[in-house]
């Protein structure tokens, strides 16, 4: 199914990936073109297949709930955008 | 000095022949000839590197040495590294310091390796070709107009030209094995969990792999012995006795049972690519081999699966670069949500957008079932297909790709194009097993890579076969002009 400027959009958003007005065409295209790629796949009958995630098949491993980690905040923060008092800045979020 | 396999240099050192400070200036002045027309690093180290070096040599003095200890090696630019830039190719992390060591460097680092640089890559490792990189292509010095492949085509460029011995590399759909093979030389993917991914910027969590790239199996040994390891700080890393994978590289290759898929010799395959893996094969039987036609029925479906599935996880894993805590941030964002849009917007490339969009649809409400847990099943049958294959067979070979290197900008408008390229290297990644690409032989001019693709733990056994092809040919020793 061909993709339309609102779909671009929604995805984009749930993407938190800004678009252009003149860019939308363009993803339209490219995406549906990919999309068409990808609908071979469908034709598959895999009712009972169970899906592998895993390659191997070996679940994610466990550790006890003990502290491991120290406090390195300050050496983190060196590398933020903006910080203050050892939060990190953004723009108001709460009106 | 830079004609020498890691193996050679190794006992050079050892021999006191060469020191590693010289070997290492030897190099870094190679880099800064030739960097600028192959562009294959993004960040040179000299100053650590001769640090290094030097550390290095008292310790060989010492004789508390290993291998590894001296030799040179680069690092794509997706493995972290402590206090030096770590960009992943992408202007979303130019600015990214990054404040720790990856798994493979901090043991490479234990190895006694000097790091020359961190290598040139396709942004987030999306890419077959190093041209999505933020700072330009790499370029295949076989011949400078061509692309070195991607995503380590940074690293396969480097190790081409021999600005380095070796180079790490990471495979998520082919991207150790195809820019080795384009560029001619040795690349291994290992099976899927042995390499930790601590510290390995994450594109496809349960694809992704680290693994080596050099001129010879014996080299790619060496270094595979020092990369592989349990990590706890890796939750999918694999804790197994741990194996010397130079042990067995002189093993005969008498009894071998050679599975060659009807699947993967179609019309769409370069003729003179056919002709050069058909020779290969033959060497296998004439050393004691036998050929045997498999069939994979599921190769076709590979391609859609990896391109539902590989996109759906990076749209998760690259969720994290948002401008607020590192990397690229927006000037003035108005809101917070314009904060992570135009970051977003502004830091990524446009094929990781791309791939960023359809893994987000593949992933919402209302196509999960029919994309994404569809193409997790196709992996299975997949998966299976090899299961099945390799009970008949002890390995399967074929071209690692479909062509040879093409042109700067040919597939750059058609991503379809290049991602049909991928078609012999993804299922390896969704099956999670290892395969190595291996040099064998030149279509005209340009270098032809043999896959060969193995049973889950079966790195040994790859490394002894390509070894044993690599005494009866010298198609790994070939040096592009001008590099030699």
């Amino acid at each position: 199914m061909p993709l339309d400027g609102t779909d671009i959009k929604s995805i984009a958003w749930l993407a938190r990936l800004a678009v252009l007005e003149d860019e939308i065409a363009d993803y339209q295209r490219e995406l549906g073109t990919i999309l068409g790629l990808v609908t071979q796949m469908q034709a598959i009958e895999t009712g009972a297949i169970v899906p592998l995630a895993h390659p191997l098949e070996i679940n994610a491993r466990l550790r006890q709930d003990e502290i491991t980690e120290s406090d390195q905040r300050y050496k983190y923060q060196q590398i933020a955008p903006e910080t203050d008092q050892g939060y990190y800045l953004v723009p108001r979020v709460i009106e | 000095m830079h004609r020498h396999t890691l193996a050679e240099l190794s006992r050079l050192l050892n021999a006191r022949k060469i020191s590693s400070e010289e070997l290492t200036s030897h190099y870094l002045d190679r880099t800064s000839r030739h960097n600028p027309l192959l562009n294959c690093y993004i960040t040179t180290t000299p100053e650590l590197a001769l640090q290094q070096a030097r550390a290095a040599d008292r310790s060989i003095g010492k004789a508390t040495n290993g291998p590894l200890t001296g030799l040179p090696v680069a690092h794509k630019d997706i493995f972290c590294m402590d206090g030096i830039r770590t960009s992943c190719g992408s202007k979303m992390l130019d600015n990214f310091i990054s404040p720790y060591n990856a798994t493979v460097i901090e043991k490479l680092n234990a190895a006694g390796m000097v790091t020359l640089g961190k290598t040139n890559m396709d942004e987030f490792a999306m890419g077959s070709s190093t041209e999505t990189s933020y700072y330009g292509p790499a370029t295949n010095p076989w011949d400078s107009n061509r692309v070195p492949g991607g995503s380590s085509g940074g690293s396969g460029s480097a190790v081409a030209a021999r600005l380095v011995p070796a180079a790490t590399g990471t495979d998520t759909g082919g991207s150790i094995r195809q820019p080795a093979a384009l560029c001619g030389i040795t690349g291994l993917k290992p099976t899927y969990g042995l390499v930790s991914r601590y510290g390995m910027i994450a594109f496809a969590s349960s694809l992704d792999q680290g693994g080596p790239m050099a001129q010879t199996a014996e080299d790619s040994a060496m270094l595979l012995n020092a990369m592989v390891g349990f990590d706890k700080n890796d939750s999918t890393s694999l804790d197994r006795q741990p194996e010397d994978y130079t042990a067995k590289l002189n093993n005969p290759v008498t009894g071998l049972k050679i599975g060659i898929p009807k699947q993967y010799f179609s019309d769409n395959l370069d003729q003179q690519t056919a002709t050069c893996i058909q020779n290969a094969v033959r060497e296998f039987e004439l050393a004691g081999g036998s050929i045997h036609d498999i069939d994979l029925p599921n190769t076709h479906l590979s391609i859609p699966a990896y391109y539902v599935i590989a996109p759906a996880e990076a749209s998760s894993n690259l969720s994290r670069y948002d401008g607020v805590r590192f990397g690229y941030r927006c000037d003035n964002p108005a809101d917070i949500s314009d904060l992570y849009c135009r970051s977003r917007g502004e830091g990524f490339g446009k094929e990781v957008k791309r791939r960023i969009m359809i893994g987000t649809y593949v992933l919402s409400a209302g196509y999960y079932d029919a994309y994404y847990l569809q193409a997790q099943k196709i992996r299975r049958l997949i998966r299976d297909d090899f299961q099945h294959a390799l009970k008949q067979v002890d390995v399967i070979m074929g071209p690692t790709t479909p062509m040879p290197a093409f042109q700067l900008n040919e597939l750059l408008d058609d991503p379809v194009s290049m991602y049909l390229s991928d078609i012999f290297t993804v299922s390896a990644n969704l099956a999670g097993l290892p395969a190595i690409s291996i040099p064998a032989g030149f279509a005209g001019s340009l270098p032809v890579g043999l896959q060969i693709i193995g049973d889950y733990f079966s790195e040994s056994r790859l490394l002894n076969l390509a070894h044993q092809y690599q005494q009866r040919t010298d198609w790994h020793t070939r040096i592009p002009g001008g590099f030699d």
